[in-house]
């Protein structure tokens, strides 16, 4: 098409394209967010398969709430309790983001399990994607450590009894149990260094623990494209190999021969 | 797209047995709650179906001697590399890229190892280096009135604050024979999962006393409860009722000048016999929830306070 180029597509060119594409032939930047963003997903999805997305944006939430909570909170013992009250009763909306980040927090481990549900009853577990599910559950692991470590920052008499026990059941586990609730609890009874490392823990170890793990989960559901569901007549997601007559396991890592 | 051996099917036969062996596996853990004899009975059928799992699932490759390429690598001895002189190592079967690679490696594992050592250190020890709590001073001893439960509320380290907040529950027995004094002192945290136990008696708030920071309130209690999770002991500190594992921690004691110092704890098997009279199993201080005797204590065999003391 010899069409003569408009102005406003030469001023689109470089004011738009040229950029990405040099930011794309330095990084492949927008290569790999077309790869992320625009997959073959399944025709036959449903909403049941968006709750991932929505754990989330659970996620996120935590993360940011929590980011801005930690501006005001003070994980000293004997400042905490009064560094909540400060932000729940006294700082403007500090009751909302504080509300945000404790009722989030609920509702995260909520859609975890309704997401772990959804891919057990579809079977999305299955081949190729046992190491999706694998990651997931230390996803859910991690989200718990979290919800455990979290619960003691209030510093009231739930938040304190509550961890008192928590670690207690932690220091029944056999053999290592009283070394483990000993390093929870910094001594025999929870102490002052407590709530401290409790906070580094939430705050720090945890997160950046489970941001790595999502990271894993979400490049490997992208790889591995979206389930469809089982009573769906189509496949979705990579094709299967060609089914080899020999039936050995040569090439499953190495490649015996098999040309992409 | 044909990579071969992706869609073999390499999973095992359906088999029926972990049924079985889920049934048994429950039942053992219903038997720790409930009796012996089921839980006799759950690793029986965890056992006997899991053996029949098993072989089910390896029905097809046992027989079968796997086929495995010997590795033919030469196997580099890193140490060697590291540590000895080139000289001693045989010239021949070390090539420069060997040895560098060994070399990265080494130094890599060691310049990582003489980091990571200290911060890990640091990050678990002062757990369990640094715990010694001072002696507490409880006043005169004449502030206990013989065969009457006293709590003593303290500070165990005041420049730490609340946070270090303890509760005995102290009863003067009188004289044992030997003619020595003799007190019980048990620890208020509760030996199922550490709450805090309460006497199970009205506490006599007219007379509250403030010896030196420490909290005196006489209380008429013969038991003590824990509103945790039920439990409950007697004025012994034996249990009586509910989920907890051992008696009531104690603390030992000294009399200096007529005034009632408390010691370090530990823990107890169990007490038998009253006040002065009581022979007291004793064991080291274990974590709450942890048996100190019995079978199941073979499960802590070694407990932080018998190593840091």
């Amino acid at each position: 098409m010899a069409k003569r180029t408009s102005k406003r597509a030469t001023l689109v060119e470089t004011a738009v394209l040229v950029p990405l594409d040099w930011v794309d032939e330095r990084t492949a930047g927008v290569r790999a967010t077309k790869w992320f963003l625009f997959r073959h997903v399944p025709r036959d999805v449903s909403w049941a398969q968006t709750l991932g997305s929505a754990t989330l944006t659970a996620f996120i939430v935590q993360t940011l709430t929590g980011v801005i909570l930690a501006m005001y909170y003070t994980p000293d013992p004997r400042t905490a309790y009064q560094s909540i009250e400060h932000i729940t009763n006294e700082l403007t909306l500090g009751w909302l983001v504080r509300g945000m980040h404790r009722w989030g927090a609920s509702v995260f481990i909520i859609l975890l399990f309704l997401h772990m549900g959804r891919v057990f009853l579809f079977g999305a577990y299955k081949y190729p994607r046992e190491l999706t599910w694998i990651t997931g559950v230390l996803i859910l692991a991690t989200g718990m450590l979290l919800g455990f470590t979290g619960y003691l920052l209030p510093w009231d008499q739930t938040a304190y009894w509550a961890t008192v026990v928590g670690i207690n059941l932690n220091g029944t586990a056999p053999f290592a149990g009283p070394w483990l609730a000993q390093f929870l609890a910094s001594g025999p009874e929870i102490g002052a260094d407590t709530l401290a490392k409790w906070y580094a823990l939430h705050m720090l170890v945890l997160p950046g623990a489970i941001i790595a793990l999502i990271g894993v989960h979400i490049y490997l559901v992208t790889r591995l494209g979206v389930s469809s569901p089982p009573w769906s007549s189509e496949q979705a997601g990579r094709e299967r190999p060609v089914v080899q007559p020999t039936g050995a396991r040569t090439g499953l890592v190495r490649g015996g021969g098999g040309a992409e | 797209m044909s990579e071969p051996g992706h869609d073999t099917p390499h999973v095992p036969g359906p088999s029926l047995w972990p049924i079985g062996f889920a049934i048994g596996v429950a039942c053992l853990l219903l038997g720790l709650v409930l009796s012996w004899i089921v839980a006799a009975i759950g690793a029986v059928l965890a056992v006997g179906f899991g053996l029949l799992w098993a072989r089910d699932v390896t029905r097809d490759v046992r027989g079968e001697v796997p086929e495995i390429e010997p590795e033919t690598r030469a196997v580099a001895d890193e140490a060697a590399a590291v540590a000895a002189p080139a000289a001693a190592a045989p010239p021949p079967t070390y090539s420069r890229s060997r040895f560098l690679e060994a070399t990265t490696l080494g130094l890599g594992a060691a310049i990582g190892g003489v980091l990571t050592l200290p911060v890990l250190g640091f990050m678990v020890l002062p757990s369990f280096t640094n715990v010694e709590e001072d002696e507490i001073d409880l006043g005169p001893i004449e502030n206990f009135d013989k065969g009457e439960y006293v709590i003593a509320s303290y500070l165990a380290l005041p420049e730490r604050g609340e946070v270090s907040r303890r509760t005995a529950f102290v009863r003067n027995n009188g004289f044992a024979e030997s003619g020595d004094p003799s007190f019980t002192i048990l620890y208020s945290r509760c030996v199922h999962l550490g709450c805090p136990v309460q006497p199970n008696g009205p506490i006599d708030e007219a007379a509250k006393k403030e010896v030196d920071g420490v909290e005196l309130r006489p209380v008429l209690a013969q038991s003590f409860g824990c509103p945790c999770h039920g439990g409950l002991y007697d004025a012994e500190g034996n249990r009586t009722a509910g989920p907890p594992v051992r008696s009531m921690d104690r603390y030992t004691f000294s009399i200096r000048n007529g005034r009632l110092i408390l010691g370090e704890l530990y823990a107890v098997g169990n007490v038998s016999g009253t006040g002065a009279n009581a022979t007291i199993s004793k064991y080291p201080w274990s974590t709450p929830g942890t048996h100190v005797d019995g079978l199941e204590a073979w499960l802590y065999p070694i407990v932080p306070s018998q190593v840091t003391g």
